[in-house]
């Protein structure tokens, strides 16, 4: 169970929030001109690393805000909590 | 006219008013459901000042923009729900405070929805108040974190709720969802067990 | 034989305590636990082995004892597997042995131990596993004999708590070490929880007669506990065991409310679990005792030696008259003292070691105590009680014995292996563990989280250490808390320090004696049967990761997961394979530290309170007219309305039959509703949805698909255009929360440019459905100012008015392929406007329907139902509905329309499906292949997702997705269920009104 620093609500119980996945997966503009293969990368194709995960959360019982999360996917150490649209901070690992 | 008796409260069926008493006495818990008042979600930038000046027109007062707090003029309260959404409490008479909102911010980004019969508020007291809440939820209700004009949307048992805390002794006004209602109401009723459970509405 | 001393311990002489433990009558005293109390009464004998079923007594007095389980309580308020050590006495308890039969002493399983020498490491595995069909026949026979407790009978009386907690620190264990940092931390103002697993606070000042500030150690723990108590955001827990350490400082706590009573008190649980989120954890959770592993060590009276101070001290409780002591390290020194003090013989204390230091050795001889050094114990003898012991000189290298045999006359034995330090939470947190060659134990190494180790728990065993150490966890944490100091800090506690000692002399297991002894069992893991040469069989087999050890013999599994056998384990491991401990390295420790039951787990969430039911505002009017509900989402729905003597086919034949040819009334409040604003909102929707939303006027409605961005169908609902800029999106019932947040998704992080809100409004309407001809003439009779003439309110349109004196907006869309209007209401209306169409429709012989019969309308009429039709794996070129698909714009998921494998034509596609038998209703789920008789392997070719029986067709009907379905209409395939087939014909998926002519009446 992890604790979660929600960028709006402050510190939550994980029970508060939802997981969506890896972060930064852009959705291509033109998706007519890919191939099966770069769409699919796009639709299915996600990192699982062990080390620093960037992810996005929402605070599904608080403010109802996507966020992303910097995670570390062995020690759950949570590296950095940042709002849609800020720059990705560049972690080791 | 409608005829207000036609209007039946999310806890009807329970019939609570037969079961309430006007003072908790020994009870650890005192807990009601709270008459019927307007609710309206508003949605709109909180860093736009038009549609903070064109609410604190309609309303009297601006919402709040601090996470987890309220603002409020007389009985017209509005909780912080998130960053550009609002919950706005005010008695059944207000009714007009929709079209007052709605007026008053004109063109602006923004939306308002009713949501007076989605909610019901259920009153809690009592000197074991905090002790009831902490069975089913887990924010901290210490009187050094969580204080009177505070609200917090989170989960009590299995149910979504926003909490507000509205006097020190303590007080909670906790809103919960029409259908999670009856739900709510049997565990909070079986939560009291340990401490006693006086029902007080009005 | 064991009993009760005339005087000392903490236990009340002037109350007497009655239970009952295998159907005999004792007598103890509070103070007692059930175990303390059993050696009171000279019972040794409380339990027969897992696996051969060997007699069995205690070996420990806490939560480590691996042997006496007990089943406590009978009926549905019984409890298996309960420690006896950990069971504290009332009036009246009530607990009977396990894994016995008939009797614990004549237990017919014993047979068992006859053979022995067939039941090695892996047995079950060579031996059982084949021929794997076989396992089903063996398993009963084998579960029979090799268990734990039965379960109780379902229907728990007890109730359970959950609690949540926040502190700056959570100090885990009472004993000096821990009771010195929560004494700190209190007295600083900081928000404190203190726990300990025992009964009272102490630890092992419990008994050991130490002094802390010059005064007796116990009232040092008294003052303590009543700072704790005093203090106003501090709370001291006893009965209250830390079973789990997870991420973030959550911490799991099981307090045992009501287990000492003979019930729990009134409106008290039986047990509560604590959710602690502290700032700072002190882990003071002290030291377990080693067993040694030596020639039938299980024998009862073969006990650990703190567990016989324990005894000794807490309960007054001599485990024997005569008890032998055998040692590897100083700690057992006391215990020969404190027995021969309390008029106990002591023939011996038989130590590993070569020398020690000359105090210890003094104070035996001081005792007229005989001290045997070198020397070890190589055979335990008695089989119901220790009868005496055979000692043997032991070789400076500790492989081999040698020289006479002494036998030891004695009716107990008290052995000391070593120390464990607790390290099970600080493991659990994610910190790493040190192997200590001197201490022959893993101590805390690094990592872990915000926490302090403290005491013996981190291999610190005397006082003075411990109490230092416990302080200066309590400033840290006040530190990290930022809690600053107000005033003078008050001194740390102080004891005398301890004089250096002679370190443990670790021996994994004592080299086999001559004769019987050499072939004797040496138990490592008591609770499984697990011997020295089980785990050195399984090295010679090939086992090298010790979690594959583990598996294979199962030591260290159980109730006791290996609290006293893990570290013998691993040293006979590393010495078979010749490698160090510190390579092997340990299994790994997870939650619980010690069982939780279900119900514990489970708190209030039970009975009706499992899962939230959502309710309507109709609800209890269908309650009140006998509906039969079905589970939609966390809904709770009428499925069918019987009336008095109609099973639910007839019920639901007689609502479809009247909904078709007069009216219908359906609850309809459960679909979810969101309220769509802004000025992108048409642009947003048409991103959404399959199909254009632009050009939808106003004041009308259109039906929507929603896909995932893999092309498969996530949603569907009517959505209507309330203004320009605003919609009103209706989604199924089950999905409402999962489409909103997928919309807020796709708004907050992709497409933030749009001006668009969305707002969950699904409670803030009641919705009534009335469906079939006679409804229009309904609708006209209710009085109201709208015009449902069809010009006026065609269909797909939606309008707001006054009916029967109610504000409602009414929406002209259908579900059942029937005229129909759907009514919403102010949810707290609900009731008054479904009474008032029952009363005006009567003229109609209006119907109220349930789920049951809206599933079989829509059917007919050929309508979908996401969830049912759809499981994620399809289209809507699956479904048919290439119609909705727009090729003019963009939207979530049309890109995957065109994968290969989507795109392919033999992709299962919906179909109507008509068994041969007209009254055969096949299972819905039930498989398609193309033919009967075929040889298998069988290629499944589709499966039935919805099948019902029709009254207005007059026959049973299906939809099925079935491989290239489309073009294979009028085909026969066959049908498959539970060892049944039957033939039925592909069709169109519209079995009535194909043109859709009767809903736009």
């Amino acid at each position: 169970m992890l604790l979660i620093t929600c960028p709006w609500c402050g510190v939550r119980e994980e029970h508060e929030f939802a997981c969506g996945g890896e972060a930064h997966i852009v959705r291509p503009l033109d998706s007519h001109t890919l191939d099966d293969a770069e769409w699919a990368d796009y639709v299915f194709m996600r990192r699982n690393p062990k080390g620093v995960q960037y992810e996005r959360w929402v605070h599904n019982d608080g403010c109802r805000r996507w966020f992303n999360m910097a995670r570390h996917t062995v020690s759950h150490e949570i590296l950095a909590i940042y709002k849609v649209g800020e720059p990705k901070p560049e972690f080791e690992g | 006219m409608l005829d207000a008796h036609l209007r039946l409260s999310s806890l009807a069926h329970l019939g609570l008013a037969a079961r309430s008493i006007e003072e908790a006495g020994d009870a650890g818990i005192a807990l009601g459901e709270v008459p019927r008042r307007v609710a309206l979600t508003l949605r709109g930038d909180g860093e736009d000042a038009a549609f903070l000046d064109a609410v604190g027109r309609a309303l009297g007062t601006a919402p709040p923009l601090t996470a987890n707090t309220v603002a409020s003029l007389e009985d017209v309260v509005i909780l912080w729900l998130g960053p550009d959404e609002w919950l706005v409490n005010a008695p059944a008479a207000r009714e007009d405070a929709l079209q007052a909102l709605r007026s008053a911010l004109g063109d602006l980004h923004h939306a308002v929805a009713d949501v007076t019969e989605s909610r019901t508020v259920l009153r809690l007291s009592g000197a074991s108040a905090r002790d009831l809440l902490a069975q089913g939820c887990s924010l901290d209700f210490h009187p050094s974190v969580f204080q009177p004009g505070m609200c917090a949307g989170s989960h009590l048992a299995l149910t979504h709720v926003t909490i507000h805390q509205i006097a020190e002794d303590p007080v909670y006004e906790i809103h919960v969802h029409r259908s999670f209602a009856d739900y709510l109401w049997r565990w909070l009723e079986a939560a009291s067990e340990p401490y006693g459970l006086a029902v007080v509405t009005g | 034989m064991s009993g009760r001393l005339k005087s000392g311990g903490a236990i009340d002489r002037d109350e007497v305590l009655r239970f009952h433990f295998d159907d005999r009558e004792y007598f103890g005293h509070p103070g007692d636990t059930l175990a303390s109390a059993l050696l009171a009464n000279g019972v040794r004998l409380m339990g027969r082995s897992f696996k051969y079923h060997r007699p069995r007594g205690l070996l420990a007095a806490g939560a480590e004892e691996p042997n006496a389980l007990v089943r406590l309580r009978s009926g549905r308020a019984a409890e298996p597997n309960l420690r006896a050590t950990m069971v504290e006495l009332y009036d009246g308890l009530v607990a009977e042995s396990q894994n016995r039969w008939p009797t614990l002493r004549f237990d017919v399983g014993e047979v068992n131990s006859l053979f022995a020498p067939l039941f090695p490491a892996g047995f079950y595995y060579k031996t059982f596993m084949w021929p794997a069909s076989a396992w089903k026949h063996y398993e009963w026979a084998i579960r029979r004999f090799a268990g734990l407790g039965r379960a109780p009978e379902p229907g728990d009386p007890d109730v359970y708590e959950h609690r949540h907690a926040h502190c700056d620190v959570l100090v885990i264990g009472g004993g000096p070490a821990g009771l010195a940092a929560a004494r700190r931390a209190t007295r600083a103002g900081a928000r404190v929880i203190l726990v300990d697993e025992g009964a009272a606070f102490g630890g092992s000042l419990r008994g050991n007669g130490q002094a802390i500030d010059d005064a007796p150690g116990l009232d040092w723990v008294a003052d303590v506990v009543a700072d704790i108590e005093a203090a106003a955001d501090a709370v001291a827990l006893p009965r209250t065991t830390a079973i789990g350490y997870h991420d973030h400082n959550y911490v799991t706590l099981l307090e045992r409310v009501g287990d000492h009573l003979p019930r729990p008190e009134s409106g008290q649980p039986r047990r509560r679990l604590w959710k602690v989120r502290a700032r700072r954890v002190v882990l003071a959770t002290g030291a377990i005792e080693r067993p040694m592993v030596l020639a039938d060590n299980d024998r009862p009276g073969v006990m650990l030696a703190s567990a016989v101070q324990s005894y000794l001290n807490r309960q007054a409780v001599k485990v024997g008259e005569r008890v032998a002591i055998t040692t590897n390290n100083d700690s057992a020194y006391d215990v020969a003292v404190q027995l021969k003090a309390a008029g106990v013989a002591v023939p011996a204390l038989i130590d590993l070691r070569e020398e020690v230091a000359p105090a210890l050795a003094e104070r035996l001889a001081a005792q007229g105590i005989e001290l045997l050094l070198a020397r070890a114990v190589v055979q335990v003898h008695g089989k119901y009680g220790v009868k005496g012991v055979d000692v043997m000189r032991l070789a400076p290298d500790g492989e081999r014995v040698s020289g006479e045999v002494r036998r030891l006359d004695c009716d107990a034995l008290a052995m000391s292996g070593g120390w464990n330090p607790t390290v099970h939470l600080f493991s659990q947190s994610g910190g790493r563990l040190a192997f200590d060659e001197t201490l022959g134990a893993f101590l805390p190494g690094t990592g872990g989280q915000p926490a302090a180790v403290v005491g013996a728990a981190a291999g610190r065993f005397d006082l003075a250490a411990c109490l230092a150490d416990g302080d200066a966890a309590g400033l840290a944490a006040l530190e990290a808390a930022g809690i600053t100091r107000k005033g003078r800090m008050p001194q740390g506690p102080a004891a005398e320090a301890s004089t250096a000692g002679t370190p443990p002399r670790n021996l994994w297991q004592v080299p086999t004696g001559p004769g019987k002894a050499a072939t004797a069992k040496r138990f490592v893991d008591l609770q499984n049967d697990v011997t020295a040469s089980d785990l050195a069989l399984a090295a010679r087999e090939g086992y090298r990761s010790i979690e594959h050890v583990k598996r294979y013999t199962t030591t260290g599994m159980g109730t006791d997961q290996g609290k006293t056998s893990n570290v013998n384990a691993l040293g006979i491991v590393a010495g078979t394979l010749g490698q160090e401990i510190s390579a092997v390295g340990t299994t790994t420790f997870r939650p619980p530290y010690t069982p939780a039951t279900f119900g514990a787990i489970a708190g209030r969430h039970t009975g009706l309170n499992l899962d939230p039911i959502r309710r309507t505002p109709m609800q209890a009017w269908h309650e009140a007219h006998g509906a039969v509900f079905e589970p939609v989402g966390q809904w709770l729905r009428p499925r069918y309305y019987p009336r008095a003597g109609e099973d639910m086919a007839a019920a639901v034949n007689r609502e479809v039959k009247a909904t078709r040819t007069s009216l219908g009334l359906l609850d309809a409040t459960t679909l979810g509703k969101i309220d769509i604003q802004g000025q992108d909102a048409a642009e947003f929707l048409n991103r959404i949805y399959t199909n254009g939303w632009k050009r939808l006027g106003v004041g009308r409605c259109r039906y929507g698909l929603m896909l995932h961005e893999d092309g498969m169908v996530f949603d569907d609902g009517v959505t209507a255009r309330l203004g320009e800029n605003h919609f009103h999106m209706t989604t199924t019932s089950g999905n409402a929360g999962a489409v909103l947040s997928w919309l807020e998704s796709w708004l907050q992080t992709e497409w933030p440019e749009l001006r668009v809100y969305c707002n969950s409004v699904t409670e803030q309407s009641a919705v009534a459905g009335v469906s079939g001809p006679n409804a229009r003439l309904l609708m006209e009779s209710l009085g109201g100012d709208l015009d449902f003439s069809p010009e006026a309110f065609p269909f797909m349109t939606w309008q707001d008015g006054t009916l029967a004196g109610l504000p409602a907006r009414v929406f002209r869309v259908s579900f059942t392929g029937e005229l129909s209007y759907e009514i919403n209401v102010a949810a707290s209306l609900g009731t008054a406007l479904w009474e008032t169409l029952m009363r005006a429709g009567a003229a109609w012989d209006i119907t109220p329907f349930g789920t049951e019969a809206m599933h079989v309308l829509r059917a007919e009429v050929g309508f979908i139902i996401v969830g049912q039709e759809t499981d994620g794996t399809v289209t809507p070129i699956d479904l048919g509905l290439e119609a909705m698909v727009s090729g003019a714009k963009d939207f979530i998921g049309k890109r995957s329309l065109a994968r290969a494998d989507t795109a392919r034509g033999n992709r299962r596609q919906l179909v109507g499906l008509l068994p041969e038998d007209p009254y055969l209703v096949v299972p819905e789920g039930a498989q398609i292949v193309e033919r009967a008789g075929m040889a298998p392997p069988v290629p499944m070719i589709g499966h039935v997702t919805s099948s019902y029986f029709s009254p207005n067709l007059g026959q049973a009907f299906a939809m099925a997705l079935v491989e290239g379905g489309g073009a294979r209409h009028g085909e026969t395939v066959q049908v498959c269920w539970d060892g049944r087939s039957a033939p039925a014909k592909l069709c169109p998926p519209k079995f009535l009104d194909p043109d859709g002519s009767r809903a736009r009446a």
